[in-house]
């Protein structure tokens, strides 16, 4: 099956804008993503090294509902199955390794988990990532927000001369 | 509808509309930084403007209240550094947390990747919380608005975030037509 063209940028925009605003409306909150990992994060700690560890200043925020009933987790399964169907309704759906033309598969794969785990320490010193810090506390004119807006970016534009072997 | 529904719907439409913009492509994603594709700019800044200007509006016609909406807090030196090393992280994964389940979701095992490494963050920041503490808890200004700060109007802030955005994609648009 032939694959669609993307959307154009700014229609998909404001229909996350509006998504965003729904939020705000119903739920008097945003939306988020780095959240929702820490919270399966406390959950697996728990898990692993018994109740004990509940009590941890770093983990306890994050036990307080149930993992299957707090506000993030059940937004990070919306977010996962709406990006399914709408890659599944564009024929976009496959699986893959996406990489720059002269990286390869282990590579790619590495830099991946590199860079995750770089997004997950700083999503913490955030309070934050781009959902729920640039994009919903950005809207509310958050001043944390928007510095955490000028870190990142200022940040990559800088590196992105270092990294060029990963994308081009 | 309960709250925990609304999470899920609210999400699914999030995830859609990610997808549907082209960002659960990490090429894609990672060419904002190279400026020869600034979708990520125009997605991002496209989406914050309208729930902006859409919850300054619906505020002031009184159909909605703003002060009710939980404003993040601010704690300026650790999320400045915070912001530096996710923009390290974003620029090498060429994904964040949200588009990196778009990602997975879709089938690429480059986003299934990346949520491994922000678990994997995520575990070592709580790990070493005992001497991150101090620096995580430093700087604290509550939830307060820049503009607040600035000692300016709301309305002037958005008014300048609008202004801002809208010469963004004026000058993202001139910068694709010349890399073409």
């Amino acid at each position: 099956m032939k694959s669609r063209a993307y959307a154009d940028p700014y229609i998909a925009g404001v229909g996350i804008g509006l998504v965003l605003l729904a939020a705000y409306a119903v739920a008097g909150r945003g939306l988020g993503a780095s959240g929702a990992f820490s919270t399966v994060v406390a959950a697996g700690t728990v898990a692993v090294r018994g109740h004990g560890a509940a009590a941890s200043p770093a983990v306890a925020p994050y036990l307080s509902g149930g993992i299957l009933h707090d506000w993030l987790v059940l937004e990070l399964c919306g977010v996962a199955l709406g990006g399914f169907l709408s890659a599944w309704l564009a024929g976009r759906f496959h699986f893959a390794v996406e990489r720059g033309p002269h990286l390869g598969v282990r590579g790619r794969v590495a830099a991946s988990v590199c860079g995750g785990v770089l997004m997950g320490i700083g999503a913490k010193f955030a309070r934050g990532c781009t959902s729920g810090q640039a994009l919903t506390g950005g809207a509310l004119l958050s001043a944390g927000s928007w510095l955490f807006i000028a870190g990142c970016f200022a940040t990559a534009y800088l590196l992105s001369p270092v990294a060029r072997r990963l994308w081009r | 509808m309960t709250v925990e529904w609304a999470a899920s719907v609210l999400g699914l439409a999030f995830g859609f509309c990610l997808e549907r913009g082209g960002l659960a492509f990490a090429p894609k994603l990672a060419a904002q930084f190279y400026l020869t594709d600034l979708t990520v700019f125009k997605v991002m800044f496209s989406a914050l403007l309208t729930a902006m200007l859409g919850a300054f509006w619906l505020d002031k016609l009184g159909l909605m209240d703003l002060s009710q909406v939980a404003m993040p807090e601010t704690f300026v030196l650790p999320q400045l550094v915070g912001g530096a090393l996710f923009g390290a992280g974003f620029l090498i994964a060429g994904l964040c947390p949200g588009t990196s389940c778009v990602a997975a979701a879709s089938g690429r095992l480059d986003g299934v990747a990346a949520i491994a490494g922000i678990l994997a963050g995520v575990a070592a920041f709580n790990s070493a919380y005992g001497w991150i503490a101090p620096f995580y808890a430093s700087t604290a200004r509550g939830a307060i608005g820049f503009p607040e700060l600035l000692g300016m109007s709301h309305g002037l802030g958005v008014a300048l975030v609008t202004a801002m955005a809208l010469g963004g994609f004026w000058a993202a648009e001139r910068i694709e037509r010349s890399r073409a």
